[in-house]
């Protein structure tokens, strides 16, 4: 069973390395979350891009949800946020586009043109 | 939705809207009762007592991209299908009670579904907010208060990869203990 002793020994050595999550400086992925996207899917790739996130180690990406993006029809919708450059929308998301966005779009900085919204209307 | 924690997630956003700073989500598995009890308790804004009567009426809704609020209207339905209900509580300024009761054993009820999954993935969306959350199978229970692990984390984000990592077995762990065969 884990036990909250183990959480203190992450905690010390997570305390060590530099946090930019809060900075602006942080990457931000968004969900949309509202009844339609969880409905189509919203859910398993909201984990997908946090396993991804915490896999890699990614320490200045920030995973976060919201409500209605808009465009039910497309949901599952994934906003990527890099400081500095455009957002980009991608839509009908699924956990392996959202891993491929992980690895193609925040770790190489390569948009999947592929599963964006312009791609897609 | 095809599972009773998606419906979970999205009741629970409802509270995250409504500024909620304490969710409280409650499960209860009773097979003596043959029921399935859900309860989403927040300290958020809260609702009028004339616009709760028209949230469970599909066309109650605050929200401006879509006319019809959908949440709570299909949760009364997948509650109601299987011989259950739905009540809501709420009181402007002082919070909301959303209490879904399933017939554990009825045919039509969806499966629970990934709850270990869903509560991670609220934690971490939502670190700034105290999450209780609490699953009773019969005897066992499972309960999880954020603030403890908020405390034990000062301020290392849930997201740090390896906290996230942790939380995830802690879940997982904790839910799977909740199925094992009574002995
Ligand atoms: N916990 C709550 N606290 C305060 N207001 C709430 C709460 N839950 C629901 N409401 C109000 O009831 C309305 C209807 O909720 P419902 O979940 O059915 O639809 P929605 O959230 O508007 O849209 P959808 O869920 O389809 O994305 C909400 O827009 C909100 O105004
Ligand atoms: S209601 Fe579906 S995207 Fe907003
Ligand atoms: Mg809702």
């Amino acid at each position: 069973m884990k036990s909250l002793a183990e959480l203190e020994a992450i905690r010390n050595k997570a305390k060590g390395s530099v946090n930019l999550r809060k900075d602006d400086n942080a990457v931000r992925i968004v969900v949309g979350m509202a009844t339609c996207g969880i409905a189509a899917g919203a859910k398993p790739v909201m984990t997908a891009l946090m396993e991804e996130v915490a896999k890699r180690n990614l320490e200045n990406v920030a995973v976060t949800q919201t409500g209605c993006i808009g465009v039910c029809r497309l949901e599952p919708i994934v906003e990527v946020m890099v400081p500095g450059e455009e957002k980009v929308t991608y839509v009908k998301v699924d956990p392996k586009k959202a891993a491929e966005i992980i690895s193609e779009h925040i770790v190489n900085g390569r948009v999947v043109t592929k599963y964006t919204i312009g791609a897609a209307q | 939705m095809r599972e009773i924690s998606l419906h979970i997630l999205d009741i629970v956003q409802n509270s995250v809207v409504a500024k909620a700073t304490e969710i409280e989500v409650d499960i209860c598995e009773d097979k003596k009762l043959d029921k399935l009890t859900v309860v989403i308790r927040d300290n958020g804004c809260g609702m009028s007592e004339e616009f709760l009567k028209k949230v469970i009426d599909p066309f109650a809704t605050k929200r401006t991209t879509r006319k019809v609020g959908l949440g709570i209207p299909l949760l009364k339905m997948a509650a109601e299908n299987t011989g259950g209900s739905l009540e809501i509580q709420s009181k402007e300024g002082e919070g909301t009670v959303v209490t879904a009761v399933f017939g554990l054993s009825h045919i039509d009820r969806q499966p629970l579904g990934d709850m270990a999954g869903t509560m991670l993935g609220l934690f971490t969306a939502y670190e700034d907010i105290r999450f209780l959350y609490k699953h009773k199978v019969n005897e066992k229970e499972f309960f999880v208060d954020t603030k403890e692990i908020r405390n034990v984390l000062g301020d290392v984000p849930f997201q740090a990869p390896e906290v996230y990592l942790w939380l995830s077995d802690f879940l997982k762990e904790g839910e799977e203990e909740l199925n094992q065969m009574e002995v």
